[in-house]
């Protein structure tokens, strides 16, 4: 453990307390930023012992170009969810699909179990880390392995090119 | 200031932004009502509050951004935190029901497996 590990232990936590710090007081002064950045580095370091093993995001890029393409998707599967509740209630299929993960870093499994509940259909009901499945129920399912194929593709593979 | 000065076009857009927000949390909560089982029913709130509470947000971004000159943020904090914990409540009551094993309706194609 060098210094900077000792001092900073997460430098991309502290920037995103700091951040947190400013969008909260909701003004942007010279003082407010001092105070941000001094708890940016206080509370990461005061919590160090709490955190478990640090993910490592090896692009941003990446990241906030998946959460464009997850608030596009929040929008599209919304409307079709929308139209099944409304039109055919009484016709829907649900049923439970299990996902066999390719992700091992925690973080990861964490997002990715987040966007399955967070675009609409979808809800991560389980998760069982010694055989490394998700348990999903979906709302309205005719295919369960194209499901599966779909998340797998959409989301899945540039988790595991960010975070792997 | 009040809102009868801001311009026609903001007037439209954050009242689109509104209605919207509006219908998808009635349409969630029409899910709510007559979806069958448990499990179909945790869908509706996990979406009203991810869409229509996100355009509503929007809406009032717009307008105290334009009321009080200058960007309005704390709206992002909330989506955010929205984002951050709709998952995670989801998640809990969904394991809770498995855990006490809810009866699943009856068109379900396969059921939960056991734990």
């Amino acid at each position: 453990m060098n210094r900077r590990e000792f001092w900073l232990p997460r430098p991309l936590f502290s920037l995103f307390l700091a951040v947190l710090w400013l969008l909260m007081v909701n003004s942007f002064s010279v003082a407010h930023m001092l105070l941000g950045l001094a708890l940016g580095v206080f509370i990461p370091f005061v919590t160090r012992a709490f955190w478990p093993e640090q993910a490592k995001v090896r692009y941003l890029l990446p990241l906030l170009r998946y959460f464009v393409v997850l608030m596009v998707d929040i929008v599209r599967s919304n409307l079709v969810v929308a139209r099944r509740i409304l039109w055919y209630p009484n016709q829907l299929t649900p049923g439970f699909v299990t996902f066999p993960l390719e992700l091992d870093d925690d973080f990861a499994i964490t997002i990715l179990a987040s966007t399955i509940s967070l675009t609409p259909g979808t809800v991560t009901a389980h998760y069982d880390s010694y055989a490394g499945t998700l348990l999903i129920h979906a709302l309205h399912v005719t295919d369960e392995d194209e499901l599966v194929r779909q998340i797998k593709e959409q989301y899945e593979r540039p988790l595991k090119e960010i975070f792997q | 200031m009040n809102g009868s000065e801001m311009p026609l076009l903001l007037q439209l857009v954050i009242t689109f932004f509104l209605v919207a927000g509006a219908i998808v949390a009635l349409i969630g909560s029409i899910g709510l009502a007559r979806l069958k089982d448990f499990y179909m029913r945790l869908h509706g709130p996990t979406k009203a509050s991810t869409l229509g509470v996100g355009c509503i947000l929007l809406a009032s971004l717009l307008y105290f951004s334009y009321l009080k000159g200058g960007l309005s943020v704390q709206e992002a904090l909330v989506t955010l935190f929205l984002f951050v914990t709709a998952p995670v409540s989801a998640h809990m009551m969904a394991k809770a029901a498995l855990h006490r094993k809810l009866k699943c309706s009856p068109r379900t194609r396969k059921g939960p497996p056991d734990h």
